[in-house]
């Protein structure tokens, strides 16, 4: 029997990593995911898991020790931050290029500087062509429930690669929460026991991880990488429809919300699809035919589904909580990911760019609502006014 | 160089699944300089074969006879010829500074394609 409790986004992750009962969690605590790592630790004090709790004195180390302990054949998690994840940087891509199945909650903050603790994706985005599997959250039970899934995923044999889970640090990471919390047995029974073939550990088949690899075998590597993630998504497909199937829950590779009959949509990701669900039946309200379409799956990017989805659209409105320096128009990295699925895909539809909410600046159902008016008005003149928008900032 | 395998065929990661494979990999074609026997008469004292870093002193264990190297392997650092105790005897019976490829010595480091011009082979 599953029960509901009062949660925050970070209790919620630490009660699914008490669940999952990994065997080894590095981590370094950093704002806003240290009630994640603090609160497992107690966990690991209480004796409620039989975790092997490393505590280390940077997140350069706790990623180093994630892999280390993931190539030995242990189940690995780890959580973190921002800069906490700039400076696991260099390990953020060996954990991913060695092949090893770690997860990670990734409680997303903006980057420095100027400091700040507050949300956007600058952080997740930066990680984007690491090679990990990046899966987004609008709530805590979306981050718990991905959390559990992400084990299942990162440790399939078509795929092992590691997973991020990213949720909006504050606003759901510090946010109170009804949450529905399984059975510890269903938990353990879903994720099952991992069985890793190559594990350090086994003295018996000795094996080398992470040797030199020049010109002559590196790029067949990085190739066997990039099937790592082909084959991702429907690992991913089939591991949510059976945790549908036994938690009663409706995922998929992103949401879709009053989205089939709609003329416009916004295309959004994490705590901000909240808010724009509210938009959203505000304005149907007044007969307007707005839809919203929530990413769920970052990396891969599921671009043939997501232009089939926005093929009917009228316009699209991107939201994105950070920005691509320099990149065309500096526009945010989902609208020009986006932009090449609809290109890709022979989808042509105005499609604009609205970046938001950097460094945790409020994001206020009227402005989202004048995003969907001025994707009204670009689906009624079919041209798109202003590629790129700063939403709310100061002139 | 031994053939080289397609992405599909060998271990994800990176990973190397046997142990002491290291042989397959042939880092002889590295190689600037070659090591080559010269005129004074090794004294099989092994110490070339203890110090090469690469495993490419060719012994006769049961003679206990020193036979040459594995140029497949041999990556021409020289140690070899630093630690060989015949030519620190040659060198300071020598009036004169002894270039590396000196004929007299007992192992001469010889510039790859070069032993035509230097009288070897």
């Amino acid at each position: 029997m599953s029960k509901f409790e009062a949660l925050d986004g970070n209790a919620a992750v630490a009660t699914a990593m008490r669940q999952i009962n990994p065997d080894v969690v590095a981590a370094y605590p950093i704002t806003p995911q240290t009630a994640t790592v603090q609160t497992f630790s107690e966990y690991v004090n209480d004796g409620l898991v039989d975790t092997e709790f490393v505590t280390v004195e940077s997140e350069h180390s706790a990623m180093s020790a994630c892999v280390g302990a993931s190539a030995a054949g242990a189940r690995v998690m780890t959580a973190t931050a921002a800069n906490g994840l700039a400076l696991m940087w260099e390990i953020v891509y060996i954990a991913a290029s060695s092949r090893l199945p770690i997860v990670m909650s990734l409680v997303n903050r903006a980057l420095s500087g100027p400091i700040n603790i507050h949300p956007d994706h600058s952080d997740v985005m930066g990680m984007r062509d690491a090679g990990w599997i990046i899966l987004m959250s609008e709530n805590g039970q979306e981050a718990y429930d991905n959390i559990i899934q992400a084990i299942r995923i990162g440790e399939h044999a078509d795929v092992l690669l590691p997973v991020a889970v990213c949720q909006d640090g504050f606003i759901t990471g510090h946010g109170l929460e009804r949450v529905e919390i399984y059975d510890d047995s269903e938990v353990q029974d879903f994720i099952g026991t991992y069985k890793p073939q190559w594990p350090l550990l086994d003295l018996n088949n000795p094996k080398t991880y992470g040797p030199l690899d020049f010109y002559d075998y590196y790029y067949e590597h990085k190739r066997q990488q990039i099937q790592g993630m082909e084959n991702a998504t429907p690992v991913i497909l089939e591991v949510t429809k059976e945790f549908n199937e036994r938690f009663d829950r409706n995922y998929g590779l992103f949401e879709a919300y009053r989205l089939d009959d709609a003329d416009v949509a916004v295309v959004v990701a994490n705590s901000t699809a909240g808010t724009a669900k509210t938009v959203v039946d505000r304005m149907r309200d007044e007969g307007l035919k707005v839809g919203m379409l929530k990413i769920r799956l970052f990396r891969p990017f599921p671009a043939e589904e997501l232009a089939k989805a926005l093929s009917h659209l009228e316009a699209v409105a991107v939201m994105d909580r950070s920005v691509s320096f320099g990149a065309m128009d500096n526009a945010g990295p989902l609208y020009l990911e986006l932009l090449a699925a609809l290109t890709a895909h022979g989808v042509s539809v105005p499609t604009m760019d609205y970046v938001y909410g950097l460094g945790g600046r409020d994001i206020l159902p009227g402005e989202i609502e004048r995003v969907f008016n001025d994707a009204l008005d670009a689906a009624q003149s079919g041209e798109v006014e202003r590629r790129v928008t700063y939403l709310s900032v100061r002139e | 160089m031994s053939e080289l395998k397609g992405w599909k065929e060998i271990p994800i990661g990176g990973m190397i699944l046997e142990a002491g494979n290291a042989v397959e990999y042939e880092t002889g074609d590295w190689r600037a300089f070659r090591p080559v026997f010269g005129e004074a008469e090794c004294i099989n004292c092994f110490q070339c074969w203890l110090n090469c870093p690469d495993s490419s002193i060719l012994v006769d264990a049961e003679n206990e006879e020193m036979m040459g190297f594995d140029l497949k392997h041999c990556k021409g650092c020289g140690i070899c010829a630093s630690v060989c105790p015949v030519n620190a005897r040659v060198r300071k019976k020598a009036e004169e500074e002894l270039e590396r490829n000196d004929p007299r010595l007992c192992i001469r480091m010889v510039e790859e394609g070069k032993f035509e011009e230097a009288g070897d082979e």
